[in-house]
């Protein structure tokens, strides 16, 4: 969505319709491209970038370590399909955000953190598939909160903005856990 | 109603010294929420453990694997060094891990401070 085109909208309520038709349609297939395939990225240098990997490895942290709790959950014996199905997607989404983020790290010239040998879960509190998926779900409520205060930090507006498509994803699982367990998916209007 | 009118004024005056808000553990315990996609009380994850955080020298968890800057922070926690940390923890310690905006609300940080402070005097963080 070009700028000129908001620029030659005829009223601003015009132009705003335009951004929100079209913007989303971008956001979704450019995002992570922006993040992993962008060459210019390794064009960027210096303490803007020193501080973007130092986030970007936080939030590969996470990720693998998110991929190891629904790995634990998977293999608990507690989840019974279509929730077992979910919990092995939502570890598919969490393997593509480390494998971009991963990426990126490199592109930018950084070394990315590798999987603990050991994660500690809380295991001796899961007894049944609820518990599994509360734990799960204040996972993927906290990278939502994470992901949200690493948005503004970025120095790179396109990582902001992969960051934040990351944000969306996770916000989803969130939802979705939550109305398994049978509360409301979308508790508020804002996330924090 | 002039003990009403007193008891305002001194509120404004609390508030205009910049006096601490009062704390609510219970509503910091939501806020904590925020940080459980990296941390937990009683174990290490991709940030270090809270339960023994007062009193802490920052970076001093065994066996953690801190950033150099939070290393050599030479900070110790207790409720004013984590209300300054938490505000703004990248400004705070510059070249932390923690790559996180912060809690920008100051009542939110007190509510958060608070919740930490109870949950270190529990059975299950002092075990």
């Amino acid at each position: 969505m070009s700028f000129l085109t908001l620029a030659n909208a005829a009223n601003p309520l015009e132009a705003r319709r335009a951004f929100l038709g079209k913007s989303g349609l971008l956001l979704s297939g450019t995002a992570v491209a922006l993040m992993a395939g962008r060459d210019a990225l390794a064009a960027q240098a210096g303490k803007s970038a020193e501080s973007d990997v130092r986030v970007l490895n936080s939030a590969l942290g996470a990720e693998l370590e998110a991929i190891a709790a629904y790995q634990v959950g998977a293999e608990s014996g507690l989840l019974q399909k279509p929730v077992l199905d979910l919990a092995v997607t939502f570890q598919g989404h969490h393997k593509e955000h480390a494998d971009v983020l991963s990426k990126t790290i490199v592109k930018l010239g950084g070394k990315p953190v590798a999987a603990k040998p050991r994660y500690t879960f809380p295991t001796d509190t899961l007894k049944n598939q609820a518990d599994v998926l509360r734990f799960a779900a204040s996972l993927e409520k906290g990278a939502v909160s994470a992901y949200l205060g690493a948005v503004p930090v970025f120095g790179n507006r396109d990582l902001a903005k992969a960051a934040a498509s990351i944000l969306g994803d996770e916000a989803m699982h969130w939802a979705i856990l939550r109305n398994a367990l049978g509360e409301a998916p979308v508790p508020a209007a804002f996330m924090a | 109603m002039k003990a009403l009118a007193f008891l305002v004024a001194g509120a404004a005056l609390a508030l205009a010294a910049g006096a601490a808000p009062a704390a609510d553990p219970a509503a910091g315990e939501a806020i904590y929420a925020r940080c459980l996609a990296c941390h937990a009380l009683a174990y290490d994850r991709t940030g270090p453990r809270h339960c023994g955080l007062f009193g802490r020298r920052a970076g001093s968890v065994a066996g953690f694997a801190y950033s150099e800057a939070m290393k050599r922070s030479k900070i110790v926690w207790n409720g004013k060094t984590l209300d300054r940390f938490l505000a703004n923890p990248m400004a705070a310690v510059p070249g932390t891990a923690m790559g996180y905006a912060g809690v920008t609300d100051r009542q939110e940080r007190a509510d958060l401070i608070a919740y930490l402070e109870r949950e270190n005097r529990s059975a299950a963080c002092r075990k």
